[in-house]
């Protein structure tokens, strides 16, 4: 029954894929309940409308409709949505109601419900409630927006949110960045710079969906969520409802990548709803409604100023950043940002850094947490600008990465951001990810096709990385002044039959939580992987969590797992000694065995529970229980990184881009599953690539969505991807038993400037020095055409 | 997404197809393998009373051979024309375009009669049906009618078929031991060209004898360059003839601007891709 210690690090298939991928299971959207209604919303089409009448009777008139509801009805009745992360304490927000009132702020919006018998007549009503609008103008371009010529709430006079600043010299870590690039424009390099992060739309793959029962004594909330418990509490602090009165529940939800990190206009009008009318009620969203309604991600312009000396070594960066929150500030929207904040050195160690961020209120669909969240802006921005250095310089880009890195010897390294990263090898990783790559032949061809003026030109991306994982130390969050702890939750059961139950606080999306910390809990406690079972995304079960997202499920959630399993082979020890008629000295825990040491007796684990449900012959003083939980609040983040090269070959004819070959090489620490962690990073990569070549949320002049569908939202699908080469060093974190990092973010945070620096280098010698994303082939077309003063007869 | 309300009828023979789509009228619309239709219908972009499912119509489906001309069926699938041997030996340029429509999942419903009666200028079928001068017999209340292709294509999803009228085959000229080649230029693989040149070209001891070339999104119809056709006639298959034959690959064309290209850059695209097409169409290394 028990195997040695070799479930960690085995490529186990998850054990929870059957039934996702047949899609044979409980998604929200598969609930049915007994006398359940349907719940049709009406969005406002428009971008900035004041609503001067709403007539419902047709839509109330027609068959199977039971109720049809507006915000002006609704009132104070329907709550607010709230802002967890007040990034400033003069941050500036409108207040969130989930139905729009008098105003429509973003097309989208919701203005009216109906609730019907059945799904179809819901929707058929809808297109009969008849909304009247008086178009507003619309504060759409971020910019603009910022400049305050057109307001997105004149009710509040400004459309700036919130001004947040870190600064090394004010906060001790460094030196001042004025000095720095003063220093720089005298006598060294100045890079001055401006990167626009595109809007992103998270795009998972099941669409939102809740269904809520308020006939039991507890309310109960079924959604596609990934954060069942924040949603307990923040229904709990808004509707009038005692938290103890409410039961979440996220079953087997299909992606998320931040998307369902949110608490949502949607879940808000369900309960309110169920409530008055007594009845079950279920909302499923439509693609279309997703992409329009759901929170968006990234959108931010980015103005770089980075110094260096003339040999190459960066003195100071300087970043100064307004990100568009939408048209309200979401549960951790504004706080985006502010979490790139310590990311724009990397892993580089400049002396002195400047960030200042300006949070900015358009009336666009509001964004919030897209998979990375803040780390791949402020990544992409420093890659970039380390590729201008060295073109700059005329060196190597990898070498001036070396140069300004921080060196393996040097860890624990406390950087000019201030935080301590614990462990690195930079060099390690990139000179794996150099000789699989095969660099040195990819410059020698790139040098031909230059020569030859060939029309496909091969270019050469380089991007490391580090992130912070393991969202996080709580003292650290209540300095940002978010609005909860970052710690973990976790218990381990022994039942009466050997088998083991595992809750973890952490619900899982997709990520195959089930499967890994099912390995870790068959090698901590020695028993069959098969005989453990994972549960989660419960209220009632998972009573204490906060959540997934942050690449923390593993290294906060799997601590409190180790934890927790822990306690247990210390509560069984000296039962077994009692049953073993031996002394807890005497005995040696292995493979899932107590043996007396020196003699053959022993005892394992599951019989020691079978024996503890019988509770027949237990020492004095014991509890009949095998049951033990551990909260673990993490001392540090955690700090993977990699490198990660790229050859792209661009048509100059068409400006189109084509991957060639792609390696990364991360450093994510001890690994518990390999096939879980290439996973997590194809997939990725695929959304970092899609974000430097494919994806992008376009509004047109009156604030509509124009990639609405997938038909304009270009989402890649495997025929647009190559097979990737990934790699591992291996550099476990110092700050959790398992040595574990994250990987969660990793692929999405390297690949997007990977990618971009491939293509703009592709055709730097053409004169081009950058290409806004996505690049695609007719930006890149233009940008050689503009530049290549000579053959620009084109255009 | 949930259509509005409608009724649904599925005639077995053409005649009854027509007799429906006479009762109804403008408040039908026919079903064939519903790729357009129904995204259409689930957007609510258009709600008919009724849906006449031409699917049970058995004589619709299939490609035969009629000696100078191929007939395909209107409801021959995607996928069908794709692996039918007629098609690929004597129309080579549909099996080309047919080969990137769309996806598998796409091929096996979506039909090649529906496909052109839609009429999406980002269609895939209308540049080669074009360029390869098929015409359209078309079903109507009193008879059939055949309508060449430059007459059968009038605007952007607009027919020479009426409101009670039915695509029931497409004739298409032979063109039995042609090079071609259908060049589609896309961002990701399942989208519908930005733009495409479909080339069936004729080459005898290295000199081209004929070219027909069609282009796909470059204006509210399917296009043909009949002025690069001319240009091509006699040319050797050459880069440098071929390219600058391909120079006016553009011309009096009117193209579309969106997210993936405004109207200049299609039309430099249409002129580099017509140059890849038939370089690739006649085996020349482009
Ligand atoms: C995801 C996706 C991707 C696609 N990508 C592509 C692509 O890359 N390239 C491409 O060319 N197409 C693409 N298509 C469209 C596909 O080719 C459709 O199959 C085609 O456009 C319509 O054919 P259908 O048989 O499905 O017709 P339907 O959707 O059933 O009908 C389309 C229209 O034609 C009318 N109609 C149909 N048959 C007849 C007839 N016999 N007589 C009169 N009127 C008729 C209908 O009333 C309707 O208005 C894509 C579709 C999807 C869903």
């Amino acid at each position: 029954m028990t195997t040695t210690a070799t479930e960690i690090g085995r490529d186990r298939r998850r054990k929870e894929d059957q039934r996702l991928i047949t899609g044979r299971t409980r998604w929200t959207d598969n609930m049915t309940l007994p006398g359940m209604l349907h719940l049709a919303m009406v969005r406002s089409p428009f971008a900035h409308a004041r609503i001067t009448s709403i007539d419902t009777s047709a839509a109330a008139a027609a068959p199977n409709v039971v109720s049809v509801v507006t915000g002006a009805e609704l009132g104070e009745e329907m709550g607010v949505l709230i802002n967890a992360w007040p990034i400033t304490p003069d941050q500036v927000a409108p207040v969130h109601t989930p139905m729009a009132v008098d105003r429509a702020t973003f097309a989208g919006e919701i203005v009216a419900v109906v609730v019907a018998r059945s799904a179809a007549a819901a929707r058929d009503a809808a297109e009969l409630v008849d909304v009247e609008y008086d178009e507003l103008p619309a504060a759409l371009d971020l910019k603009e927006a910022a400049a305050d010529t057109v307001l997105a709430h004149p009710d509040l006079g400004t459309n700036k949110s919130a001004y947040w600043v870190f600064d090394s010299a004010a906060a001790g870590t460094g030196g001042d960045v004025e000095e720095a690039i003063g220093t720089a424009r005298a006598d060294g390099i100045v890079i001055e710079r401006e990167y626009r992060q595109q809007r992103l739309i998270p795009a998972f793959m099941e669409p939102r969906s809740v269904v809520v029962d308020p006939t039991g004594e507890q309310l109960t909330v079924w959604s596609a969520t990934q954060i069942p418990h924040i949603l307990r509490f923040a229904m709990a602090a808004t509707l009038g409802i005692p938290e103890s009165k409410l039961r979440v529940i996220a079953p087997d939800v299909g992606g998320g990548f931040g998307g369902k990190l949110q608490t949502t206009p949607e879940e808000w009008l369900a309960v309110v709803l169920a409530r008055r009318l007594g009845k079950p009620v279920k909302f499923t969203e439509t693609r279309s409604e997703s992409l329009i309604s759901g929170h968006h991600g990234r959108d931010q312009w980015q103005k770089l100023t980075l110094a260096a000396t003339k040999d190459g070594t960066v003195t100071g960066l300087k970043v100064e950043l307004l990100a568009d929150l939408g048209s309200h500030v979401s549960l951790v929207g504004g706080g985006v940002p502010v979490l790139g904040a310590f990311m724009f050195n990397a892993i580089y160690k400049f002396p002195a850094y400047h960030f200042a961020c300006q949070t900015v209120l358009t009336n666009k669909t509001w964004t919030d947490a897209y998979r990375g969240a803040g780390r791949p802006e402020a990544t992409f921005a420093i890659e970039r600008l380390m590729d201008e250095l060295a073109a700059e310089l005329g060196v190597d880009p990898l070498v001036v990465r070396e140069q300004n890195w921080i060196k393996h010897e040097e860890f624990p390294f406390t950087t000019v951001a201030g935080l301590e990263y614990d462990s690195g090898n930079y060099e390690a990783a990139t000179a794996r990810a150099k000789e699989l790559f095969g660099y040195d032949e990819l410059r020698a061809e790139q040098q031909r096709r230059r020569d030859a003026d060939d029309p496909v030109q091969l270019g050469i991306g380089i991007s490391t990385f580090t992130e912070m994982c393991g969202l996080a130390p709580s003292r650290v969050l209540g300095q940002l002044d978010y609005g909860a702890g970052g710690w973990e939750h976790a218990s381990v059961r022994m039942l009466a039959t050997g088998k083991v139950e595992v809750i973890t606080g952490a619900s899982a999306h997709g990520q195959g939580h089930e499967t890994a910390f099912s390995q870790i809990v068959a090698d901590r406690l020695g028993v069959a992987f098969e005989d453990v079972e994972v549960l989660h995304g419960d209220t009632q079960i998972a009573a204490k969590g906060l959540d997934t997202y942050g690449s923390r499920s593993l290294v906060v959630g799997g601590e409190a797992l180790v934890r927790a399993a822990d306690k247990v082979i210390e509560k069984a020890r000296p039962i077994a000694a009692h049953l073993l008629e031996a002394s807890v000295e005497d005995l040696e825990f292995s493979g899932g065995t107590f043996s007396v040491r020196g003699t053959d007796a022993g005892m394992a684990i599951g019989e020691i529970a079978t024996a503890v449900f019988a509770a027949h012959n237990l020492p004095d003083g014991v509890e009949p229980s095998l049951d033990s939980d551990a909260t673990y609040d993490p001392v540090n983040f955690s700090f993977p990184h990699g490198t990660h090269l790229c050859a792209v070959e661009v048509d100059t004819e068409t400006g189109r881009v084509r991957m060639r070959s792609y390696v990364c090489v991360d450093d994510v620490g001890n690994i518990i599953n390999p096939l879980i962690v290439a996973g997590q990073v194809h997939g990725g990569l695929v959304q970092g690539i899609a974000q430097a070549l494919w994806e992008e949320a376009v509004y047109d002049d009156s604030g509509t969505l124009v990639s609405g569908s997938f038909v304009d939202y270009l989402l890649p699908t495997a025929a647009d991807t190559i097979s990737f080469e990934i790699d591992h060093t291996t550099t476990p974190s110092t700050t959790n038993t398992l040595g574990t990092k994250g990987v969660g973010e990793a692929g999405t945070i390297a690949s997007t400037p990977a990618v971009v620096n491939a293509v703009v280098d592709a055709v730097r010698h053409l004169g081009v020095h950058d290409i806004a994303m996505p690049c695609t082939p007719e930006r890149v077309w233009r940008a050689i055409h503009m530049s290549s003063s000579a053959e620009g007869a084109d255009q | 997404m949930i259509p509005a309300p409608f009724s649904y009828v599925a005639p077995t023979s053409v005649d009854e197809a027509l007799a429906a789509l006479a009762e109804h009228g403008d408040d039908a619309k026919i079903l064939a393998g519903g790729q357009s239709l129904l995204p259409v219908l689930r957007m609510r972009l258009n709600a008919p009373e009724w849906v006449i499912d031409l699917g049970r119509i058995d004589s619709l489906r299939g490609v035969r051979d009629a000696g100078d001309h191929l007939v395909i069926g209107a409801m021959t699938t995607h996928h069908d024309v794709l692996h039918d041997p007629l098609v690929a030996e004597h129309a080579a340029l549909i099996t080309a375009a047919a080969t990137d429509l769309a996806d598998a999942q796409v091929r096996h419903r979506g039909t090649f009669g529906g496909s052109l009666a839609h009429a999406d200028p980002a269609g895939d079928l209308g540049a080669p049906v074009l360029a390869l001068g098929a015409s359209f017999v078309i079903a109507g209340p009193s008879g059939t009618r055949t309508v060449p292709g430059t007459e059968f294509f009038v605007d952007l999803f607009e027919t020479a078929i009426g409101d009670d009228e039915i695509l029931t085959e497409v004739h298409v000229p032979k063109h039995t031991g042609w090079g071609a080649h259908y060049e589609k230029f896309v961002r990701v693989a399942h989208q519908w060209p930005i733009v495409a040149v479909a080339a069936a070209v004729r080459v005898e001891g290295g000199t081209i004898e004929h070219a027909r070339i069609g282009l796909t999104n470059m204006g509210s119809t399917p296009l043909r360059a009949t002025a690069v056709e001319e240009a091509l006639t006699g040319q050797p298959l050459t880069a440098d003839a071929v390219r600058a034959a391909a120079q006016h690959a553009a011309d009096g064309a009117n193209p579309p601007s969106d997210l993936n290209g405004d109207a200049s850059y299609r039309s430099h695209l249409a002129c580099v891709l017509t140059a890849r097409a038939v370089l690739a169409a006649g085996g020349a290394d482009g």
